[in-house]
């Protein structure tokens, strides 16, 4: 394991970004995240030789040239599994995945699926802008039905996968979900999801500029964002709305949610539901809530955390007589079934 | 234990192969390797390979439940388990009728007469009982009820009669150890640790080896039960133990760790037949720092190898062919950033699913070629279980010297091949450690050793190196992304003058028998070894003019071997293909290449080769003008 090395001076966000130039469209909603990820860097104090960021291929994935801490930008939908292979090398590392909605779901699906229920220690950000923007527009599989675009003419007829949904019922152990151009959210959640041991899975919604613009506005923008917004936290009611006169409750009789005034003409504060961020069954439930019959679920949907893969799988090497010292391979091969042919 | 029998009935042999069949659930391949051990411990030379079905569990009694495992040994030099088999023990009909046909005419074959009932029969499809009906004449049978004899030998034990059924196998090597005069002690110690924990059926066991080989030495002699001395083959003084080529693999990827300096290996696979056996092996190595991880499919397991590599950890991923395909993207990851990981091909019959149990030797192509873009890299074939050891350390060093991505050629029949190994000593094993870069001053990613032109191995976790590496074209002076054309083709150019400088560290081709010119050079690579070295022995003790080469490295080939083949009027390319590495060889050298090529999902036989050469020898020079070869006369 990797000798941590103490940085004598503390690093601003800035000292994390590399000397390349930058080349996303003007506007585009990975800048806003580039910026809340260096500021989350410099708050968490990253020693940069320690931290990894791996990619797959897309927009979004071009984010490691844009660090100066290690690197590598991998191919498209693969960055799981390299970043499986880091950690299982060094576990000392600490690692974080970028992918897009394309990346991650389509064609790496799988490999999201395994990543998580594996539970590998490293924090999954994926941009989700519902287009694949790398290739100039196509729909993607987080896209809402009906999406024109050039292979799409006339509208998308798939049904969306929602990328919260999946990673809870992959086994996620950390979900979470923020907007791009909400800095301090981002940086909240991604603080979060650092801490949190074994696999974070953190949904940035991202504006696509050139090929999707405004597809969140109908929650993100500045108009609406009280009254579309959840903003969930551990051990709170699960309120909102510009003044938080509205919450969730749990509809009598289903296992729904429903939305309630609170306070006066409306429920008691008592009947809203309070946030259990270990409930997998609860942030099932938030993460389908969708405008404009609910708010947006934002914030810490679910966090339970449980042994992380590569701790266990160096607690079985330990266990099988691993101590980092070289075994003796010659009495290896002399184990059994050995004869002599005498000189 | 000269006793009267032995003294009175053996024959001598050089060399034998002996088939053990029976069905899945008869214990054939337990019977053929305690024989196996029983036979190394004697001094024999030997190779085995066991034949198992493809199903899982196949109906009890049926064909395609056919479990063998055959062993050729001698007092010379054993290559192969045999063309013919001179021994068939034959547990049940289905096993007589499925391997009856690789009998030599004359050879012996023992059958359980109390297997043989009505209702086996039937399952075998026998029409007529073939113990009775007279095809059996070009044969000696010898026709025991072993079900019987092997019964009342474990009585004493109370077993189940499920149990005491069991035991048929020991009994019928009891009575094999007999008849080569074989020890039996290995094998008792060996049931007595296996069932420890059931006394009754360690003994039971016991009992039914000493009741087979009793039953040779005490019964009344019939005329085919006669016993033979196969004199020990002389062998180099040191220890020694049978290994399999992938117990080989799995040991020789250790050593090369070892060698490079290297603490960890992460081994990454997704099952497959017959590459599973590997990561099998290895899973129960993590005590000596191998990490085996069963990932999702083979592009995660080649991916998880590339991110140990990049992390600094020798990454190892292994497959078979199909699963070799689904990996070609991320190969060309791993040639773009210059990475060093070891992927191992345990080929098998093809295309698509194939046969899976058979070996072939088709993904030449696919290795050397099979990727988008100029993409080069190191391609080895390991020729024999033992030579596994030697290859998986050399493509370590290769890897971790080029900082390149390294092909093994392996196959479904080295994955299961077994021959005696003299074990070296750890001290003596090869080293070539890393140097990790920690140099800050002048790095950048794709600086390279001029030597080697290997970039430099810089592993996160380094302060001062944070750098960004991907597949996107990076300028050659600063690591930088670049568009640049005169860059990119810079730097394929580098990329390939990387892997051709390969052979600037890897010895010359040697000839492996014969002269290094001459008639025919007999040009082969991977499991055809032992074959094409029978095969050329045998036409040279005919006064052949012909040599053996076989090759180890296949991209980039050795630099003399241009210069070798031209010396040989005729070059012979047998291959388990339609014909790759001739292809190769012709396009390199311009040179007449003939390929003999086999695609049954079968080994060679040797008898195939040396006719094969026979015909060879009689053809005319392929580079004097000729009407009727046109082919050939372009050299
Ligand atoms: C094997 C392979 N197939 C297809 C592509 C082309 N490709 C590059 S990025 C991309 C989609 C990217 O979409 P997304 O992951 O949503 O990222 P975004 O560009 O939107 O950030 C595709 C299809 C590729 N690079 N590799
Ligand atoms: S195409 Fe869209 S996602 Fe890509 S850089 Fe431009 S705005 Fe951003
Ligand atoms: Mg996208």
């Amino acid at each position: 394991m990797t000798v941590t090395t103490i940085t004598d001076a503390e690093l601003a966000p800035k000292d994390y970004a590399s000397d390349q130039e930058v080349r996303w469209c003007p506007g585009c909603g990975d800048y806003a995240i580039l910026k809340a990820v260096q500021k989350t860097l410099a708050e968490l104090g990253a020693p940069r030789e320690r931290t990894v960021f791996v990619s797959g291929i897309g927009c979004a994935a071009r984010f490691p040239y844009y660090l100066s801490t290690y690197g590598f930008h991998t191919i498209h939908g693969r960055a799981p599994a390299i970043a499986t292979g880091v950690k299982l090398a060094n576990p000392g590392l600490d690692v974080w995945v970028v992918t897009g909605d394309g990346d991650g779901l389509s064609i790496g699906g799988n490999h999201m699926l395994h990543v998580l229920r594996r539970n590998v220690d490293l924090q999954i950000i994926l941009f989700n802008n519902e287009i694949y923007g790398l290739t100039k527009g196509q729909y993607s599989p987080t896209s809402r039905r009906g999406t024109h675009s050039p292979s799409t003419p006339q509208g998308s007829i798939e049904a969306p996968v929602s990328p919260c949904a999946f990673a809870l019922g992959a086994g996620a152990r950390f979900v979470a979900r923020a907007v791009d151009t909400q800095q301090p959210d981002v940086v909240a959640v991604l603080k979060r999801a650092h801490g949190h041991r074994g696999a974070s899975f953190v949904e940035i919604f991202q504006n696509c500029v050139v090929f999707n613009d405004g597809v969140f506005d109908h929650f993100t923008s500045k108009d609406v964002a009280a009254e579309a917004q959840l903003h969930v936290e551990h051990g709170k009611p699960l309120l909102f709305g510009p003044n938080r006169e509205r919450g969730l409750r749990l509809k009598a009789g289903t296992v729904a949610l429903e939305v309630v005034p609170v306070g006066e003409g409306g429920v008691p504060p008592g009947d809203i539901l309070v946030h259990d961020e270990t409930n997998r069954a609860l942030a099932q439930l938030l993460a389908a809530l969708e405008p404009p019959a609910f708010p947006v679920a934002l914030g810490v949907l679910y966090c339970n955390p449980a042994a992380s893969y590569e701790a266990e799988v160096y607690a079985q090497a330990r266990a099988a007589g691993f101590s980092g010292e070289p075994a003796d391979l010659g009495a290896l091969l002399r184990r059994e079934g050995t004869w002599t042919v005498a000189p | 234990m000269a006793t009267a029998s032995t003294l009175r009935a053996r024959q001598a042999r050089e060399s034998v192969v002996i088939r053990f069949a029976g069905d899945s659930g008869d214990g054939m391949q337990v019977t053929g390797s305690r024989f196996t051990v029983e036979t190394a411990l004697a001094g024999n030379d030997l190779t085995t390979f066991p034949d198992f079905p493809a199903e899982i569990r196949a109906p009890a009694g049926t064909t395609f439940g056919v479990s063998a495992f055959q062993i050729q040994f001698g007092a010379r030099d054993v290559m192969t388990p045999g063309d013919a088999v001179d021994v068939l023990v034959a547990m049940n009909p289905a096993a007589l009728k499925v391997d009856v046909k690789d009998l030599r005419r004359g050879g012996t074959v023992l059958v359980d007469t109390g297997a043989f009932t009505e209702r086996n029969l039937t399952k075998a499809g026998f029409a007529a009982n073939p113990l009775e009906d007279g095809s059996l004449a070009p044969y000696q049978v010898l026709k025991f009820d072993i079900t019987r004899l092997t019964t009342e030998a474990v009585k004493p034990f109370g077993l189940s009669s499920r149990e005491a059924h069991r035991c048929r196998n020991m009994w019928a090597l009891g009575l094999m150890l007999w008849m080569y005069g074989r020890d039996r002690q290995a094998t008792i110690e060996w049931l007595r640790r296996k069932f420890a924990d059931r006394p009754e059926l360690a003994q039971a066991n016991v009992a039914a080896v000493n009741a087979g080989h009793a039953f040779g030495e005490t019964a009344e002699m019939s005329e085919h039960l006669v016993g033979y001395t196969v004199p020990s083959a002389p062998a180099e003084p040191g220890r020694y133990r049978t290994v399999s080529g992938t117990e080989a693999l799995a040991w020789g990827l250790l050593a090369g760790m070892r060698g490079a300096g290297l603490e960890k290996m992460i081994f990454a696979g997704y099952p497959i037949t017959p590459a599973s056996l590997l990561l099998h092996t290895l899973a129960n190595l993590k005590a000596y720092g191998v990490v085996t991880f069963q990932a999702e499919d083979e592009i995660a397991a080649i991916g998880a190898a590339i991110g140990a590599a990049y992390s600094g950890s020798l990454g190892v991923t292994s497959s078979s062919g199909p699963g070799i395909a689904l990996k070609t993207e991320m190969l060309g990851l791993a040639i773009a950033t210059e990475l060093p990981i070891v992927v191992i091909d345990s080929q098998r019959a093809g295309p698509s699913t194939g046969m899976p149990t058979k070996a072939e030797q088709s993904d030449l192509f696919q290795a050397v070629h099979g990727r988008n873009a100029d993409a080069p890299l190191a391609v080895i074939a390991a020729a024999t279980a033992v030579d596994c050891f030697e290859v998986a350390i050399e493509a370590v060093r290769i890897a971790t010297t080029y900082m390149t991505p390294v092909i093994v050629l392996s196959d479904a029949y080295l994955a299961h091949a077994a021959e005696p190994w003299r074990l070296p000593e750890a001290a003596a094993l090869p080293r070539f450690p890393v140097r990790f870069r920690t140099d800050p001053t002048g790095f950048h990613p794709f600086v390279r050793d001029p030597a080697t032109l290997a970039r430099a191995w810089a592993v996160p976790g380094t302060p001062g190196l944070e750098h960004r590496i991907g597949g996107l074209e990076k300028d050659y002076d600063t690591g930088h992304i670049s568009y640049d054309p005169d860059n990119h083709a810079r730097m394929t150019q580098t990329r390939a003058a990387k892997i051709a400088g390969i052979a600037n560290g890897i010895p010359p081709q040697q000839v492996s028998l014969g002269d290094d010119h001459g008639a025919v050079a007999v040009v082969g690579w991977g499991s055809t070894y032992g074959a094409i070295h029978r095969a050329v022995s045998e036409a040279r003790d005919e006064g052949g003019d012909v040599s053996h080469i076989h090759l180890r490295y296949l991209n980039p080939f050795p630099r003399n071997l241009g210069e070798l083949l031209a010396r040989f009027e005729h070059i012979l390319v047998p291959e388990m293909n339609a014909g790759q590495l001739v292809q190769l060889l012709r396009a390199a050298y311009l040179v007449p290449a003939q390929g003999l090529s086999k695609v049954a999902g079968k080994p060679f036989k040797v008898s195939e080769i040396v006719q094969a050469i026979e015909a060879t020898l009689r053809s005319p020079h392929p580079r004097s003008p000729s009407p009727h070869r046109g082919e050939g006369a372009r050299g």
